[in-house]
C-alpha cells in the first residue's frame, strides 16, 4: 500500500526570549510524532487546545519549518519542494472562514489564487476551472463576483474548499473546518467533504477538538496530548475500545443528545497542561486517574498492537 | 453579532458623532476646494502672479480703505496680485503635499511591512532603522542639506521625503504584524503565492485603509514644514509663489500693511486644519472598520 | 410552584433587524431551562434584554418581564442595577471579557458584595474564598491575590462563577458558559453548575447551541429560531419526539458517535439563516423547510402538543415527511 503522507519524528519548538535575548523557556510545541496515512484514508487528529495539533498542521503545510524531522509526500519532503509544487500536493482548508479568506478579493480571485500562482494557464482556463470548482462545492455563479463579506460562514467555507481543491491537490489538510460554524451547516460541510474525497480520491488529516465530528468522517484516530500522540487507532476499534487513560477521559466528554445519563465525571485532575514544562516520566501522569508510582518517573514507550499505538505503561501490562 | 451599520457605505455609518461628522465634512471640502484652485489656477487667478506693477504697490484688500476693486486681496511690495499669488502657492503646497507623501510613503510602508511580516532580525532592523530616524533632529538636517545643495522644489520635496516615511513605517509594521497571522496569509502561502504577491496583494489591501490616515497627517507637516523652510530662505526659491515665502517676504512690512502677512498665514492655517481634520475623520471612521468577525 | 422569573411577548428590534420577536418563557427555582439554537436566533440577546444590558440601539418591548412580583419593565436603571448582580446574575461565554485585567481577582469578587450588601473588604474576602473553595478552586486565599491571566480557562470560568454567587443570587443566567473551554473542562465547569444549583436552589437560564449540554443539563428547553421560540417542553420530550421541522432537522445534523453511521451522509438543513427585517410575517424557517406550504407565510400560533410541550408549526404533532409533493 502506498503513503500518501509520511511524517517522521517531527519536532518544533518555540523560543520565548527574554528582552536581553537570552533563551527563557522553550515551548515544545510537537514533540516527536510520526504517523503515515494511506491513500483515499482521513486521519482525525484530536486533542485540546495547545496540544500541538495546529501546529502540527503548519509544519505539515509546508509554513512553518520543522526543528527536526521532515513530512514526505509521495516518498519526496516537502520542505525541499519548490512552492509551486508543493501547492499542487498539499491544500489546507482553516478553522475561521471570516479569517482564512481576504476580505478585499473576491471570490473568484481567492478561489483563482493557487490556479495564478502555478501560471501555467491562460486567463480563460484558469476561470473555467474556478466556475466548475465553485459549482462543485455548491456556489453559485453570481457569488463568484462578491466579496467574503456578503456571503454566509457556510458558504465562505465552501468558497475555503473550493480554493483548497481547486488544484487537485492529493492531501488536504482540514484545521478544525467546522468548529466555527452552526450545527446545521457544519453537517452540510462535512456532508460535502465526505463526498469531495470520494469522488476525487483525496486523502485528508482532519484536525478537531470534536469527537464526534471525527469519528463521523475519519477511518483512523490519532489523540494528541502536549505535542505527541499518545494513541492511535483505527476508528472504530478506538472508539469501541480506547486504551490511554486520556483517550478515554476525551471520549467520557463528549456529550451526546441523550438525557437522563447527565454530566460525565471525566476524572481528570485539576493540572492543566503547559507545554513549557512537559512532566517528567509520562507526560499525562499529573491528570491521569489510573496512574502509578512507575509513571512519574518512566517514560511510556510506543505499544504497537493490532494495528494500533498507545503511549502508556498500563496498556503494555494488559 | 454582524450591526445593521456594517454595510452602509463609509460615510453614511453612524459611527461619528454629530460634531465629528461636521469637522470631517468641512475638512474634505477644504481640501477637494484646495485641489480644485489649484489644478485651475490659470483659469482662476485675475492676474499673472509673477507680473509687478510697482506703480501699486502694497494696496490693502478690497475691505480696507484706499483699495484697489481689481486687486481683491491687495498686492505685495513690489505690486504682485496677491490673490493670484495666493493661488498659485495652494499649488506649490499640494504639490510638496503629495509628492513628499508619495515618496515619503513608499519607503515608509515598504520598510514597514517587510519588519512587520518577517519579523525576527529583519525586524530588529527596521526597528533599528526607525529609531535612528527619530533621532535626527528634522528640521536641522533639512537645513542643512538645503544649505549644501541649494535649493530649488525638488530638493525640497526629496528632502522631506526622505525625512517624513517614520510614521508610515510604524503604522505599516503594527498593522502588518496583526494582518500576519491571519489564515488567508498562510492560505495564500499553501497556495503557492509568491512573497511578492503575499505583501502586496494580501497584506497591502488590508493595511490600506490606517495608512491613509498616515498619508493626511504627513501631507499636512510636509505643507507647514515648507512654509517654514521657505520662510527660513531655504525652501522653495524666489520667485515662486510659496506661502511660506510670501510670509518671510512680508515680515518688513507687517507693521504697516499686515495684510500681507495675514493673508498667507490664514490660508496656510486653514489647508493644514481642513487635512488634519479629514485625517482625522478618517481614522474614526476607520478604527471601527476593523472587520467584524464574530457573528 | 411559582416561577421566579417570567418573560411574555418579548420583542427586541435594531434598526434593520427584528432580533427577538415575541419569546415567552418562565423560569422556577431550582430549574435548568436551556435556551437552544443558532448563532443569530436571539437567545443571547433575549438574555441581555432581561438583564437590560442590550446596546442603545435595541428597542426592546415585552407584555411583561417579571422578577417574582417585581417588573423589570418598569425598574428604573439604578433598581435594574441593584438588582443585577444580586437577586440575578450572569456568566458569560469568554471570562477574560467581563474581567478587569488591572485588578486581582480578590479584589473583583469582593467588589460585588461591597456594594451590594455593603460588606467591609474583610467579609467579602472571606466570602470570596469561601465561595471559590466551593467551586472546587484550590488554595483559594493564593488565587485571590492573584490576577486573571495568571488562571487557566476553566479556572477564570470557575471564578466567574463564585463571583455571581457572591450575593446568593436566586437567577442565574449562564450565556454559553462553555463554549470556549475544552471539553473535558466543559464537563467539569458542567458538573459545578448542576451541583451549585441543587444545593442553592437556583434557577438556572442556560443559553448554549450544543444539544449535548441541553440534553445532560435541562429539565426544559426552549428552542429558538429566527427570534422565535420554535418549540418549548420538557427536555426528554422535545428529544424524543421533536415536532418543529427545525427541531427535527437539527437533531439530526448532530452526528454521535456510535449511532450515526460514518460514511453516510448526516442529516443537514440546507441553506442558511434568513434576515429578519421589519415587517416580516410567518415562520422563519420556511424558505428551508421540506414541508413548507404557503400559509407558512402567516402568522403561526403556538400549538399545544401535551404535556407542556408547545410548537409553532401549523403541522400536527405526528407529521411524517412525505416524499410526494
Amino acid at each position: 500500500m502506498t503513503h500518501a503522507i509520511e511524517v517522521r519524528n517531527v519536532y518544533r519548538e518555540f523560543q520565548q526570549r527574554s528582552a536581553a535575548g537570552r533563551v527563557r523557556s522553550a515551548v515544545h510545541a510537537v514533540d516527536g510524532v510520526t504517523f503515515s496515512l494511506a491513500a483515499g484514508n482521513v486521519l482525525g487528529i484530536v486533542g485540546e487546545s495547545g496540544c500541538g495539533k495546529s501546529t502540527l498542521a503548519r509544519l505539515i503545510l509546508g509554513l512553518l519549518p520543522p526543528s527536526s524531522g521532515e513530512a514526505l509526500v509521495d516518498g519526496r519532503s516537502l520542505a525541499h519542494m519548490d512552492r509551486r509544487e508543493r501547492a499542487r500536493l498539499i491544500q489546507p482548508v482553516f478553522q475561521d472562514p471570516f479569517a482564512s479568506l481576504n476580505p478585499r478579493q473576491r471570490v473568484r480571485d481567492i478561489v483563482g489564487l493557487p490556479l495564478a500562482s502555478q501560471g501555467d494557464l491562460t486567463k480563460r482556463q484558469q476561470t473555467d476551472r474556478i466556475m466548475e470548482m465553485l459549482a462543485r462545492v455548491g456556489i453559485s455563479t453570481e457569488m463568484a463576483d462578491r466579496f467574503p463579506g456578503q456571503l454566509s460562514g457556510g458558504q465562505r467555507q465552501r468558497v475555503a474548499i473550493a480554493r483548497a481543491l481547486v488544484l487537485h491537490p492529493r492531501i488536504v489538510v482540514c484545521d478544525e473546518p467546522t468548529s466555527a460554524l452552526d450545527v446545521s451547516v457544519q453537517a452540510q460541510i462535512l456532508n460535502l467533504l465526505s463526498d469531495l474525497r470520494r469522488e476525487l480520491g483525496l486523502t485528508y488529516l482532519f484536525i478537531s477538538h470534536n469527537l464526534a465530528v471525527v469519528e463521523h468522517i475519519a477511518t483512523e484516530v490519532a489523540v494528541m496530548y502536549l505535542g505527541r500522540f499518545v494513541e492511535h487507532a483505527p476508528t472504530q476499534d478506538l472508539f469501541r475500545r480506547p486504551m490511554h487513560p486520556y483517550t478515554q477521559a476525551l471520549l467520557a466528554s463528549v456529550l451526546t443528545p441523550e438525557p437522563a445519563l447527565g454530566i460525565p465525571d471525566v476524572g481528570l485532575g485539576d493540572a492543566y497542561p503547559d507545554p513549557t514544562d512537559i512532566p517528567l516520566g509520562c507526560r499525562f501522569h499529573p491528570r491521569c486517574p489510573k496512574a502509578l508510582s512507575e509513571c512519574r518517573t518512566l517514560v511510556p514507550d510506543n505499544i504497537r498492537k493490532d494495528g494500533r499505538l498507545v503511549e502508556c505503561l498500563l496498556a503494555a501490562s494488559t | 453579532m454582524k450591526t445593521a451599520d456594517d454595510t452602509q457605505p463609509l460615510w453614511r455609518r453612524r459611527r461619528l458623532p454629530a460634531f465629528g461628522r461636521l469637522a470631517t465634512l468641512l475638512g474634505a471640502s477644504i481640501v477637494v476646494t484646495a485641489f480644485v484652485v489649484a489644478i485651475f489656477a490659470p483659469y482662476l487667478t485675475p492676474y499673472d502672479p509673477f507680473a509687478q506693477d510697482l506703480n501699486l504697490r502694497l494696496v490693502p484688500p478690497v475691505w480696507m480703505e484706499s483699495s484697489h476693486a481689481a486687486h481683491l486681496l491687495g498686492t505685495d511690495q513690489i505690486g504682485r496680485d496677491y490673490l493670484s499669488r495666493l493661488i498659485y502657492g495652494t499649488r506649490i503646497s499640494l504639490l510638496i503635499g503629495v509628492l513628499t507623501v508619495i515618496t515619503s510613503g513608499l519607503i515608509g510602508v515598504t520598510i514597514g511591512i517587510v519588519g512587520g511580516f518577517y519579523g525576527g532580525r529583519v525586524d530588529a532592523l527596521v526597528m533599528f532603522l526607525i529609531t535612528c530616524r527619530l533621532s535626527i533632529p528634522l528640521i536641522l538636517v533639512a537645513l542643512t542639506v538645503v544649505a549644501l545643495v541649494g535649493s530649488s522644489l525638488t530638493v525640497v520635496i526629496l528632502t522631506l521625503g526622505l525625512l517624513l516615511w517614520e510614521r508610515f513605517a510604524v503604522v505599516a509594521r503594527t498593522t502588518t504584524m496583526q494582518v500576519r497571522n491571519l489564515d488567508y496569509i498562510a492560505a495564500a502561502q499553501a497556495a503557492g503565492a509568491s512573497r511578492a504577491h503575499v505583501l502586496v496583494r494580501e497584506v497591502l489591501p488590508n493595511i490600506a485603509s490606517h495608512l491613509v490616515v498616515v498619508a493626511t497627517l504627513e501631507m499636512a507637516l510636509a505643507i507647514l514644514l515648507e512654509a517654514a523652510l521657505s520662510f527660513l530662505g531655504l525652501g522653495v526659491p524666489q520667485p515662486l509663489p510659496s506661502w511660506g515665502l510670501m510670509i518671510a517676504e512680508a515680515k518688513e512690512y507687517m507693521f504697516f500693511s499686515p495684510w500681507v502677512i495675514v493673508t498667507p498665514g490664514v490660508a496656510l492655517f486653514i489647508l493644514v486644519l481642513g487635512i488634519n481634520l479629514l485625517g482625522d475623520g478618517l481614522r474614526d471612521m476607520l478604527r471601527t472598520d476593523l472587520r467584524h468577525r464574530g457573528w | 410552584m411559582a416561577p421566579v422569573l417570567s418573560i411574555a411577548n418579548l420583542r427586541v428590534s435594531f434598526p434593520r433587524m427584528e432580533a427577538v420577536r415575541g419569546v415567552s418563557l418562565t423560569l422556577r427555582g431550582g430549574e435548568t431551562h436551556c435556551l437552544v439554537g443558532e448563532s443569530g436566533c436571539g437567545k443571547s440577546i433575549s438574555a441581555l434584554s432581561v438583564m437590560n444590558l442590550l446596546p442603545r440601539s435595541a428597542v426592546r418591548s415585552a407584555d411583561h418581564i417579571r422578577f417574582h412580583e417585581h417588573d423589570l419593565l418598569a425598574m428604573s436603571e439604578r433598581q435594574m442595577a441593584w438588582l443585577r448582580g444580586d437577586k440575578i446574575a450572569m456568566i458569560f461565554q469568554e471570562p477574560m471579557t467581563s474581567l478587569n485585567p488591572a485588578y486581582t481577582i480578590g479584589s473583583q469578587m469582593a467588589e460585588v458584595l461591597e456594594r451590594h450588601r455593603r460588606a467591609s473588604r474583610r467579609q467579602a474576602l472571606d466570602r470570596a474564598a469561601e465561595l471559590l473553595a466551593r467551586v472546587g478552586i484550590t488554595a483559594p486565599g493564593m488565587r485571590l491575590a492573584q490576577y486573571p491571566h495568571q488562571l487557566s480557562g476553566g479556572l477564570r470560568q470557575r471564578m466567574m462563577i463564585a463571583t455571581a454567587l457572591m450575593c446568593d443570587p436566586e437567577v442565574l443566567i449562564a450565556d454559553e458558559p462553555t463554549t470556549a473551554l475544552d471539553v473535558t473542562v466543559q464537563s467539569q465547569v458542567l458538573r459545578l453548575l448542576r451541583k451549585l444549583q441543587q444545593e442553592m436552589g437556583l434557577a438556572l437560564l442556560l443559553i448554549t447551541h450544543d444539544f449535548g449540554i441541553v440534553a445532560r443539563m435541562a429539565e426544559h428547553v426552549s428552542v429558538m429560531y429566527a427570534g422565535e421560540v420554535v418549540e418549548s417542553g420538557p427536555v426528554e420530550q422535545i428529544i424524543k419526539a421533536p415536532t418543529h421541522p427545525y427541531t427535527r432537522g437539527l437533531l439530526n445534523c448532530i452526528p454521535v458517535p456510535g449511532m450515526t453511521k460514518p460514511g453516510e451522509p448526516l442529516g443537514s438543513i440546507p441553506g442558511g439563516v434568513p434576515h429578519i427585517g421589519r415587517g416580516f410575517l410567518g415562520c422563519g424557517f420556511r424558505e428551508r423547510c421540506p414541508m413548507a406550504a404557503r400559509e407558512c407565510a402567516e402568522p403561526v400560533h403556538l400549538h399545544d402538543a401535551g404535556e407542556d410541550h408547545f410548537y409553532r408549526c401549523r403541522l400536527p404533532p405526528d407529521w411524517k415527511l412525505d416524499a410526494s409533493p
